[in-house]
């Protein structure tokens, strides 16, 4: 499948994948989208630069491999949980929130940041799966 | 529209279950993916469908102002469409490996257990 | 009083890490503990003779009425003190019995986790509490019973004592609830005060009988009498502790604790007098049948439980003080018969009775302690089981009905008793000593000691019986609900009935003890009933039934995945089928469904035509891409019906499953025709079957109202508390956050998983295995 203009294509698709990608995860909290849809689209970016690149090429690009996403994901999410809890002794779970919202993303509290935590979790158990299978096959 | 859906997932289940009875493990795992969108349209189903209403609060409000689909059944099908693929990929990977090792794909010759062989 | 109770299972706790210091000289120290607990438990006398009650509650799960509330009266200072006091010589002798045991510490710690377990259990005042603490003391029993775990005998006698007392447990735990909805609480304190709503409850006879069987199988009571017998394989402390003084009695407790509850009544009391004297005699008889000392032990300490059983029933005055005082009669002289038959054992190697003689020669002091017990437990004067028998002979003759056969069985099952009493009190030291114990050696002080201390106290309290008659008999008395402040324990009351009664037992049971001698002859003619006893009877019930679950098992985990799903589905197809045909109201309202335009219907047709083809078509690949199809079909419904979440979801999952299977596709196997023609029929119509059941009760669930409580509340709440205008998005991240961590947790197992299937080679040697 290395076409020349496939991996032409892919070379600027991936980037700009992964922009939408997080466009979608940071707009999730007012309009369709959020972390788990973005993570798949981060992934669907990678796995279409690894078929038109070579899976070292995409993996070289990464420089790390996609399984450490996994822990720092599940690690921020849980991180954005406890915050509440450690910070000002409220429940788990207990949204926090920037007084003023930011500009462009709009207000930034716990959640968002949870948000991200799952967006890395999709992304690093999708690569880790179809790196590890196209590996082997 | 509801009554097209039900029959939808009534052929859907059918099909899932069929192909589950197979003896073959590819088709095993075709039935189980088929199966699970049975089940996420069954439970969008039951959740009663809107037409045309997100629930997505409208820019200028705080609330709802008008009817919504009930965001329940949407954030349920959501975790166990994502679920689901997680179940596959393993799925797929480990009928990839009990081919290997035991050399068959028909799933009656799986069925002694560790002990017998 | 909780640290009391707490004491003993910290230090089995302390015993699994510090354990090994424990097996050596220090092992006796251990002693020490239920030797301070009983000085604690002690101290607490005088309050308690004066008619105090000291209760102390800890919250444990308020919520369902379940607390940790203890309560010390005169019936659970009785026990507490014999708990600690006779777990005090019994700890101290182990070390000496088991001196350089391999697991001398486990001991120990299964020691005190029942003495824990057991304290906790009399002194408990909240059912639940009671329960769990009764259940532990089960467990420790299956642990010391199979403490010779390399003995397959050993392992099946555990299994039985467990399997009955835990049936018993659950009785225990069927009354208690059944109780606590009668009274609405759970505390036995307060329950007291409501007899007469609970006798007048309709469920009256139903908890009586639950307690029954729960007291009745702890207490080794015919029926359930026979794994008492089988308990004896545990080493000789643990008979001595567990399963004469203390644990089997804990349903003597349980029946005594709930006398003033449920009893004087007529179901109550004719139940336990029947239950009683049945066993009383049963186990007495069977009693001259063994020729094991241990044996012999152990059918009378079932007669003994009889008896108390049997007073408890008779419900008079004098029966709870005759009750009182033979648990403190059977307490002193049981043990020390069983100390001495374990010192016996322990330096002749042996406890059949026949082979035993003369060895008051090499151990004296054993043989004062045997003989001791032995007149105790005869009722001779001036022995306390002596003020026990008149005092049995007193109330039965007052029964009030059928006096003469209660009176027959009560003296039939004392002389018998005092036969088994000589007979392992008195035998192995009198006579000729046989060849082969010539030099048998003299046993150590630590053993012969807490022998002696018990038989001596025997003697003790029958001379001075004040000693123990307003510390310890008569709180007891009326922690049962009578007062017996008017009563002198005394050894002389004069030339009466009661007297003379004693005089014939004596002289009868002497008379037998001279004619009939234990012989292996006798124990084999009763072997010869064996195949009716309730023993043989359950195990072959138990043998069937693990028989007909083996069958069971194998016919539906048969290992074919097919007959698995066929089962599960065919079950559904019939029951939900079966309802739904019961009654035939799929009620569509028309009105209500929304239209169908064209775009709608080809999505439609488009699916359903992509669902026929991944099912019937023969290329791999090709079904796979029909899969796909399907799958962007549901993603257009999503799209239609309000769910650009899911759409965009389900487009992403779609798109990386096709290329998961692209990938892997050509390492799977190939289609296979495997089945034939009828079979697929077969599958076929049951799939359809499926199909349409699950399609009609979707369109009758669709009929009935909804409830959209739930999706409102995030709805409304979701901008105003959580800042967010994508309600799903809301939910997931917020709302039900821990789930979806949870969910990613999970996906990240699945891909970790998936690494492991495919980048871990095993070795060939591991794979062979």
């Amino acid at each position: 499948m290395k076409t020349l203009i496939l991996r032409t294509a892919s070379n600027y698709l991936l980037p700009l994948l992964l922009v939408f990608s997080v466009f979608i995860l940071l707009r999730g909290h007012y309009l369709p989208g959020g972390g788990f849809v973005g993570g798949l689209i981060a992934a669907i970016a990678f796995v279409l630069h690894a078929f038109a690149n070579g899976l070292d090429n995409t993996k070289g690009l990464l420089r790390f491999h996609p399984g450490f996403l996994m822990p720092v994901g599940l690690g921020l999410a849980f991180i954005s949980g406890l915050a509440p809890v450690i910070g000002l002794d409220d429940p788990f779970m207990t949204g926090l929130w920037f007084p003023e919202p930011f500009p462009v993303i709009g207000s930034v509290g716990s959640a968002l940041f949870f948000d991200i935590g799952v967006y890395l979790v999709v992304i690093g158990v999708t690569l880790t799966i179809i790196f590890t299978i196209s590996e082997s096959a | 529209m509801e009554i097209l859906l039900a029959i939808i997932i009534g052929v859907l289940y059918a099909a899932g279950i069929y192909m589950i009875l197979r003896r073959s493990l590819v088709k095993l795992i075709i039935g189980i993916i088929l199966l699970g969108n049975g089940a996420n349209l069954l439970i969008f189903l039951l959740g009663r469908i809107t037409e045309g209403a997100p629930p997505i609060i409208p820019e200028e409000s705080k609330v709802f102002l008008e009817a919504y689909a009930d965001p329940v059944p949407q954030a349920l099908i959501l975790t166990a469409i994502v679920i689901s693929f997680g179940l596959q990929s393993f799925a797929i990977i480990l009928v990839k490996r009990a081919h290997k090792v035991v050399k068959t794909d028909d799933l009656d010759e799986m069925n002694a257990t560790d002990e017998d062989s | 009083m909780l640290a009391a109770i707490l004491l003993g299972f910290l230090f089995a706790i302390f015993l699994v890490f510090a354990g090994k210091f424990f097996r050596g000289k220090l092992a006796v120290l251990s002693a020490l503990i239920p030797g301070g607990l009983f000085a604690y438990f002690a101290s607490f006398i005088p309050q308690i003779s004066s008619g105090e009650i000291i209760s102390k509650t800890y919250q444990w799960v308020p919520a369902f009425g379940v607390d940790l509330s203890f309560k010390l009266d005169g019936l659970s200072l009785l026990f507490s003190l014999m708990i600690t006091g006779i777990g005090f010589l019994v700890f101290a002798y182990t070390a000496s019995y088991l001196r350089g045991h391999k697991y001398l510490d486990r001991f120990y710690g299964y020691l005190s986790l029942f003495m824990a377990a057991m304290l906790g259990l009399v002194l408990s005042d909240n059912l639940i509490s009671l329960f769990v603490f009764w259940e532990l003391t089960s467990i420790s029993s299956f642990f010391l019973i199979g403490f010779n775990n390399t003995n397959p005998a050993s392992r099946k006698s555990a299994l039985t004592a467990l399997g009955i007392t835990g049936f018993g447990g659950f009785f225990l735990l069927a009354g208690a609830l059944l109780l606590g909805s009668i009274t609405g609480t759970y505390s036995i304190s307060e329950m007291l005060s409501m007899k007469e709503a609970i006798a007048g409850s309709e469920y009256y006879i139903l908890a009586v009988i639950f307690i029954f069987v729960a007291a009745f199988t702890k207490s080794a009571q015919f029926p359930f009498h026979f794994w008492l017998p089988g308990a004896m394989k545990a080493p000789t402390p643990v008979s001595t502790y567990l399963h004469s003084a203390t644990m089997v009695k804990a349903g003597i407790y349980l029946l005594m604790r709930f006398t003033p509850v449920l009893g004087d009544q007529e179901f109550w009391n004719i139940t336990l007098i029947i239950v009683g004297g049945i066993t009383m005699v049963y186990s007495a008889i069977h009693a001259l049948f063994r020729t094991d000392l241990k044996g012999v032990l152990a059918y009378s300490t079932i007669s003994a439980l009889g008896i108390l059983v049997f007073l408890i029933g008779l419900g008079t005055k004098a029966a709870f003080l005759a009750a009182a005082v033979f648990i403190i009669v059977h307490a002193l002289y049981k043990a020390t018969l069983f100390l001495v038959t374990g010192i016996i054992d322990h330096q002749t190697g042996t406890r059949d009775v026949t082979k035993l003689g003369g060895l008051r020669k090499i151990m004296m002091p054993v043989a004062i302690a045997g003989i001791l017990a032995a007149i105790s437990s005869a009722g001779i004067p001036p022995s306390v089981g002596f003020l026990g028998k008149e005092l049995t002979y007193e109330a039965s003759m007052h029964a009030e009905t059928f006096t003469i056969i209660i009176v027959i069985a009560i003296v039939l099952t004392k002389i018998l008793l005092l036969w088994a009493g000589f007979v392992a009190g008195i035998k192995p030291f009198v006579g000729k000593l046989p060849d082969a114990h010539k030099d048998v050696k003299a046993p150590g002080f630590l053993m012969w000691a807490p022998a002696i201390i018990l038989a001596v106290l025997g003697i003790l309290f029958g001379i001075f019986p004040m000693l123990i008659e307003s510390a310890l008999v008569k709180p007891v008395v009326s922690s049962l609900g009578a007062d017996a402040s008017d009563y002198h324990l005394a050894l002389w009351h004069g030339f009466n009935t009661v007297l003379l009664l004693s005089a014939i037992t004596i002289a009868v049971g002497i008379f037998l003890y001279f004619f009939l001698k234990p012989s292996a002859k006798l124990e084999s003619r009763i072997g010869k009933l064996e195949f009716i006893s309730p023993k043989s009877i359950t195990e072959k019930g138990t043998h069937y039934f693990s028989v007909f679950s083996a069958f069971w098992t194998n016919v539906f985990q048969n290992g074919y995945l097919r007959n698995y799903v066929t089962t599960i589905v065919l079950f559904l197809v019939v029951l939900v089928g079966y309802v739904m045909f019961g009654n035939p109201t799929v009620l569509i309202d028309y009105r209500q469904l929304s239209e169908v335009t064209a775009y709608e219907l080809a999505v439609v047709i488009i699916l359903i035509a992509g669902v026929f083809y991944t099912v019937f078509t023969k290329s791999r690949l090709a079904a796979v891409a029909a899969m796909g199809v399907v799958g962007l079909a549901i993603c257009l419904i999503f799209v239609f019906y309000s769910a650009p979440d899911l759409a965009m979801t389900q487009f992403s999952i779609d798109t990386l499953t096709v290329i998961l299977f692209v990938l892997v596709l050509y390492r799977l196997p190939k289609y296979l025709t495997l089945s034939d023609y009828k079979m697929r029929i077969r599958d076929g119509v049951l799939s359809v079957a499926l199909g349409t059941v699950i399609c009609l009760l979707a369109l009758q669930v669709l009929a009935e109202p909804t409830n959209s409580e739930i999706g409102d509340f995030y709805a409304k709440n979701a901008y105003i508390m959580a800042q967010g205008k994508n309600v799903v998005n809301v939910i997931l991240v917020d709302f039900r956050g821990t789930d979806t961590l949870m969910e990613i947790a999970v996906l990240s197992i699945s891909a970790i998983g998936v690494f492991g299937l495919l980048k871990l080679r095993l070795k060939s040697t591991d794979r062979s295995q």
